[in-house]
């Protein structure tokens, strides 16, 4: 008996300390007079690893941050897990980040099915879950998801885009597509389909999809070709977009080739599958590629260099997935800053849903991030570009989804 | 009639892809009796290996024939290394180290060379040629033609040379081999080692096609298992024109059969496997083998 009353007391003293901090820790957990925890997923392994250099760009820019004193005065402690693309693993990880590392939110897990299973979770434990690093529609919804927030334009806004501009300047359109079979391609699909409206079902010739693990796309190339379709609507990853630029050209197939934004990179997609073949492409933007010539002297891009030379030297300065990574890393740090001394998970969720016009070094010119308590699509403008055989030519006024 | 014989000839060019992985699939399987798991991802390495000679300004042939060479001991190594302590473990446990070696290469690779794909010159012509209103590619056909040399090789290689012959005693019957005086360890370590030469090959003919990165081979290897599969895991020959005929017949499904569409091309390839080892485990050209219990 006296022992145990013993071991209930050292107990009670061992606990006592963290029963009376607890209640103070719970109204904004993982913030303290210096720090700011942040969870992230990102999949620095498995088939998708080629997106994990933008979790490691993140966490190198918030190590410039750090070094240059923080947000507010507080450091920014980024904790980022490997989930390898694996929803169930995501959830593992997330649950892991809320409960037991206690950050005081998640930011940029990556992809569209891991998000996806992560969605609920943390709108129900009501962290919020910022800037989500997929083009997928449903990241703006408000009203019932209040703690999840987008950021890049949605798949079906760049489809809109390219429908408009094929209703606009294609007289005889007979369009052929190529899109991977998943959330992903069907979004792009949707968009372009909901953009032309009425004429969808008469100025599409064929669609043709493929999956992840197809080795080639030679065949649907062929098919698409014969469709007789005079403009290209070409929805693939980098891996498959040089194949399909390079297989048309060999095959002799000229249409109007529209390039989703995914695989737009100069020297990721166009050069290996030739430039000559890349001619004429054309593409919807909103980041500066690091491997266009025109933006050689760009102060931005100039700035992101030396980030990239200091503080990530293994990344590959070719990436624009570091570019990315960058920007979304700045967005995140005004939303910070405006928080001022309040870094509660409301008025994060609040601040961050009050952006104004914020113009971001390596955004294209004249593209804001801009978000309100009911638009939770932090950037929705796209340009038009078209590729001259060496660089992606703008043309064409700066889209905005937003003004619908 | 133009669309028809246009999709014959692309299914035959990756058909050829499939058909140069199955043909070291079974090679490997010839000379030790297992499965290689970790085949394209071994490759795929070697092709790395290739790709950073060239980069380097070796001249194509050259960097190609190195290529070779190392695959060869780089083959070897892992057989004495890897594979020799788990030599008498059952099955599984030589299943569950290819895949580790699997995930190994395509982890190493991808934090050597990165994920993002790379072009791999090709020693034949650039310019597709065309006869009527078929295009071809003077890469598929070369490489078609690379892959048949490197069968015929096999071919007299096995059938003809004391160290072939040796090679497959070794692997049928390790025990008889051994009282004949061939010494069975080095010939299983020599089967790794021809076999990753041959992968060696395989991954430098496809490179130009599908584009090098880490996980070129993944998709592949299904195909790969499946044209194996079909012409018979103890045939070379028929492992090439297994993957033809699996090449041919998933563009001819996927294009005109509706409901298959090219959704479900992948599921013909995993179909055709299923059948062929419920109807004729063997395959087309297999011999059965017989095991005395």
């Amino acid at each position: 008996m006296k022992r145990s009353s013993l071991v209930a007391l050292a107990l009670i003293g061992a606990l006592g300390p963290l029963l009376v901090a607890g209640p103070a820790a719970a109204q904004s957990p993982g913030v303290t007079p210096t720090e700011v925890k942040i969870g992230n997923t990102n999949p620095y392994s498995g088939p998708a690893s080629a997106y994990g250099t933008i979790g490691k760009a993140l966490a190198a820019y918030f190590t410039k941050v750090n070094a240059e004193g923080g947000v507010n005065g507080r450091k920014i402690d980024f904790v980022t897990l490997d989930d390898g693309y694996s929803p169930p693993k995501t959830v593992e990880m997330v649950r892991r980040l809320v409960e037991q590392d206690q950050v005081a939110f998640v930011f940029q897990t990556l992809g569209t099915p891991t998000n996806s299973a992560i969605h609920k979770y943390l709108n129900q434990a009501k962290v919020p879950h910022l800037f989500v690093a997929t083009g997928a529609t449903k990241w703006g919804d408000p009203q019932h998801f209040p703690w999840t927030m987008g950021w890049q334009p949605t798949y079906q806004t760049e489809g809109h885009i390219y429908a408009q501009y094929v209703l606009r300047n294609v007289p005889n359109a007979k369009i052929g597509i190529l899109y991977q079979n998943d959330d992903y391609g069907k979004d792009y699909v949707k968009g372009i389909k909901d953009g032309l409206g009425e004429a969808a079902k008469k100025l599409i010739a064929l669609e043709q999809s493929y999956e992840v693990t197809d080795p080639t796309i030679d065949s649907q190339i062929v098919n698409l070709k014969n469709s007789g379709a005079n403009v290209f609507y070409n929805v693939t990853i980098p891996k498959f977009a040089v194949q399909a630029i390079k297989k048309a050209h060999d095959i002799g197939w000229k249409p109007l080739h529209l390039l989703n934004n995914v695989s737009a990179s100069v020297d990721v997609v166009l050069r290996p599958a030739g430039l000559e073949a890349s001619k004429d492409l054309i593409t919807a933007l909103y980041l500066k590629d690091p491997t266009d010539p025109q933006w050689r002297n760009d102060a931005g891009m100039k700035d992101w260099l030396v980030f990239m030379q200091k503080y990530y030297p293994d990344g590959n300065t070719k990436d624009a997935f570091n570019v990315y990574a960058y920007t979304v890393a700045q967005g995140l740090v005004h939303v910070l800053k405006q928080c001022g001394k309040d870094l509660s998970r409301e008025n994060i969720m609040r601040q961050a849903a009050s952006i104004k016009d914020l113009a971001l070094p390596l955004l294209l010119p004249g593209i804001k991030v801009n978000t309100s308590p009911t638009d939770f699509y932090p950037i929705e403008q796209e340009q038009l570009a078209k590729f001259d055989g060496e660089r992606w030519v703008l043309f064409g006024e700066v889209y905005d989804a937003g003004k619908k | 009639m133009e669309i028809f014989v246009q999709q014959v000839v692309s299914g035959l060019a990756t058909g050829g892809i499939y058909g140069s992985v199955a043909l070291a699939l079974v090679m490997i399987y010839q000379a030790t009796d297992v499965v290689n798991f970790a085949q394209g991802e071994m490759a795929m390495f070697s092709t790395y290996l290739a790709w950073s000679m060239l980069n380097a300004g070796v001249p194509y042939w050259a960097a190609f024939f190195a290529t070779l060479a190392v695959a060869f001991v780089g083959g070897l190594l892992i057989e004495r290394v890897v594979i020799r302590p788990v030599e008498n473990a059952p099955v599984l446990t030589v299943v569950i180290v290819c895949i580790g070696l699997l995930v190994i290469f395509n982890s190493v690779a991808g934090w050597l060379y990165s994920y993002i794909q790379k072009p791999f010159p090709s020693p034949f012509p650039e310019k597709p040629f065309k006869i009527g209103d078929v295009f071809f590619g003077a890469h598929d056909l070369g490489a078609l033609g690379v892959t048949l040399l490197v069968l015929l090789f096999l071919y007299v290689f096995f059938r003809y040379t004391t160290l072939g012959l040796a090679m497959r005693a070794a692997a049928q019957n390790p025990v008889s081999s051994r009282l004949c005086g061939i010494r069975v360890g080095w010939m299983l370590a020599l089967g790794w080692g021809f076999a990753a030469l041959v992968g060696a090959v395989a991954g430098m003919m496809i490179a130009p096609i599908v584009f090098l990165d880490p996980n070129m081979m993944s998709g592949i290897l299904i195909y790969a298992f499946a044209s194996a599969t079909l012409g018979g895991f103890t045939s070379p020959g028929g492992a090439v024109l297994g993957g033809l005929i699996v090449g041919v017949v998933e563009n001819l499904v996927g294009t005109y059969v509706r409901f298959i569409g090219t959704e479900l091309k992948l599921t013909v390839a995993l179909a055709m496997i299923l059948i062929v080892l419920l109807v004729r485990p063997s395959g087309l050209f297999g011999r059965a083998t017989v095991h005395r219990v």
